[in-house]
């Protein structure tokens, strides 16, 4: 149903999109085909997307195709996600200088010209919502993430081309953008290639408002339907949520967590192409000259250091480590944060090594439920 | 206005030097406008500069003059630079962060059991201090059992005769006694079973490594005391203190954020036993 303000436009008006929100200051990154991935970067053009490719993904298994035609986005996600425009990998968080017994602490200058998010997925603006909650939601707002994420404009574009890892349908994040969202749009590419433009926020209107556009027509509207359910249809993955974080808690000493601690590297690959994942680690790093800088980077609950205590880790075997990434994933996320810490982008089964899949996971763990099957394990 | 991830510098005014590999700071802000104010067993950052920064419980406040409180045991490189930090020199502090024992809220009436274990006396000592008081006003008594490795392990010493002066009942027992040893033997719970308090409405309040909690809470739920009145502090890997660094996660809780205060029943009691969590 098209609603008001909605449009039509060709990839003349994206781009005409992309100018006017240059000439409003903000730097727009959007993805670009480098490294054989699909990665962020900035984008002057319709020219710099991915126009024409297409990936593959499998557990532990990624492929870019050039398949060639108009299509700019007929690929799912690739491993690079967005929380790195607003939580980067790693940074200085202040300086200090050492000086005769006095010690000054400066914080070098976080803020930085607005971001428009170019073509962000779904999953991906839900991941988003998700590090919001965590990171400037509670009681303490990391100040650095919220410098960032302020005035960020969001150009969504709606998923048509789900991976076989795929599993947004089930945690309720895509294919379409749901909120959060100043446009959101929909390739079209039956016949003219266009794309269906939804308003979300006075911003959004403004934008829109100053290029080139059609109104929705009743054939928009239908092949947009049908883009939808195709991409519904061809989600490669499900992940059974009811009753998810009480099955998880219930289960905590279930065999299948041993089970898969043998096949898990403890590498940390997912919690790096995780869109939700926010542990840190910090750093303090000197020089000869008597100044400290402190850094903090990315940290992997993997990582057998993450709990470290006095007398060694808290968590010392991979199978408690599995264990705490995917129970705080899908069960103890609620109580901490209120939500789901997983947004069904399926990058955490793509490009593990060995391609553990946690849908499959938990799949496993629910049908060896002790509630529901008895003490058959 | 420094975000919530810089330190404050603050001076070491005073250095004690504890008991084993314990050492006593007392810090003051170097600039105006550091507020002191904490509840009993929240904890702050510590940063010795250029080494790193680490949790620290709240040891007190020495008398009235402001000064902040923290007891260092030498366990690891950011420890052991504080340990050795000379009088004088700057260290960075952030907080308070976490919530306290609560004991502000505490009726008049109920006793009090407070258990530690080695420097788990530590984020109690200041919250013992109010609770001799309110005994000494007849508000509800105070037991405080304290346990050490050996008899000059003792920590606090002039604290734990200072609150037996006052009237306190307070129990000191080592894993292994010296030659001239006459207190009692053995680890804090055999020693609980002999403490004349009621259990009925008492609250208790206790700290130390986390088998040790896990056992003296189910010591007290045995002695009658109810388990959603026994109020462990947790300890786990924190980086921030603010709840956005990830590491103190136990279960459902951020122990940062959460605690480091939580109440045995309904979260700590499963919390304890589970392998690894």
């Amino acid at each position: 149903m098209a609603s008001d303000g909605d449009a039509v436009i060709d990839r003349h008006g994206f781009d005409a999109l992309i100018a006017e929100l240059r000439r409003r200051g903000f730097r727009t990154r959007g993805p670009v085909v480098r490294d054989q991935a699909i990665l962020h970067d900035e984008v002057s053009s319709t020219g710099d997307l991915p126009g024409g490719w297409r990936d593959q993904q499998a557990p532990g298994r990624y492929r870019l195709e050039q398949v060639g035609g108009p299509e700019l986005f007929g690929w799912a996600v690739g491993p690079a996600s967005w929380k790195s425009e607003f939580f980067p990998p790693e940074e200085v968080v202040w300086r200090a200088s050492v000086d005769d017994g006095q010690v000054t602490v400066t914080e070098p200058d976080g803020t930085t010209e607005p971001v428009a998010l170019i073509g962000i997925r779904p999953c991906e603006l839900s991941a988003l919502d998700v590090l919001d909650r965590v990171l400037q939601g509670g009681r303490v707002v990391d100040d650095r993430y919220a410098a960032r994420r302020a005035g960020t404009f969001v150009l969504a574009v709606d998923c048509g081309a789900p991976a076989s890892t795929c599993f947004c349908s089930s945690m309720g994040t895509g294919p379409a953008a749901g909120s959060g969202y100043d446009l959101a749009l929909t390739e079209l590419t039956d016949g003219r290639h266009r794309f269906h433009v939804r308003v979300g926020s006075p911003a959004g209107a403004e934008v829109l408002a100053s290029v080139p556009r059609e109104p929705v027509g009743d054939g928009d509207v239908a092949e947009r339907r049908g883009v939808l359910e195709g991409a519904r249809a061809g989600m490669g993955r499900v992940l059974d949520t009811d009753g998810l974080p009480g099955l998880l808690d219930g289960n905590i000493d279930h065999p299948r967590w041993d089970e898969v601690a043998e096949r898990c590297l403890s590498c940390g690959n997912c919690t790096l192409v995780c869109p939700t994942c926010f542990c840190s680690d910090v750093d303090d790093v000197t020089d000869l000259s008597g100044s400290v800088e402190r850094r903090r980077r990315w940290a992997s609950c993997f990582d057998i250091e993450h709990s470290f205590l006095h007398s060694g880790p808290v968590r010392a075997s991979t199978s408690s480590r599995y264990r705490q990434w995917l129970t705080h994933k899908l069960s103890t996320w609620w109580d901490q944060f209120d939500g789901s810490g997983c947004v069904g982008c399926g990058r955490c089964i793509t490009w593990c090594p060995v391609g553990i899949d946690l849908t499959e996971e938990v799949a496993a763990i629910r049908a060896g439920d002790r509630e529901t099957v008895g003490d058959a394990s | 206005m420094h975000g919530p991830l810089t330190p404050e510098p603050y001076r070491v005014v005073g250095r004690r030097e504890e008991v084993g590999d314990v050492v006593t700071l007392s810090l003051e802000p170097c600039t105006d406008g550091a507020s002191g104010t904490y509840a009993h067993g929240q904890f702050n950052m510590l940063t010795a500069f250029g080494v790193g920064e680490v949790a620290l419980s709240i040891a007190g406040s020495a008398g009235t003059s402001g000064l902040i409180e923290h007891s260092v045991r030498d366990v690891g490189a950011v420890t052991h630079a504080l340990c050795t930090v000379p009088a004088g020199a700057v260290v960075g502090l952030r907080g308070p962060f976490g919530n306290g024992w609560g004991i502000e809220r505490l009726p008049d009436g109920p006793d009090v059991v407070v258990v530690a274990g080695g420097i788990g006396l530590a984020p109690l000592r200041s919250a013992v201090g109010d609770l001799v008081v309110r005994e000494r006003e007849g508000r509800g008594r105070v037991f405080v059992v304290a346990g050490a490795r050996s008899p000059d392990q003792v920590l606090y010493g002039d604290d734990l005769d200072a609150w037996r002066l006052s009237g306190s009942d307070v129990v000191v027992t080592v894993d292994v006694g010296t030659p001239g040893w006459e207190g009692p033997v053995g680890v804090v719970t055999t020693v609980l079973p002999d403490l004349a308090f009621e259990p009925g409405g008492a609250w208790a309040l206790t700290c130390g490594p986390e088998i040790m909690m896990r056992f003296v809470a189910r010591a007290l739920v045995e002695c009658g005391v109810e388990p959603a009145r026994i109020l462990v502090s947790l300890e786990r890997n924190m980086q921030c203190g603010i709840g956005i660094c990830g590491h103190c996660q136990l279960g459902p809780l951020l122990v940062c954020r959460d605690g480091p205060v939580v109440p045995y029943g309904g979260v700590a009691d499963r919390l304890l036993v589970e392998r690894g969590r």
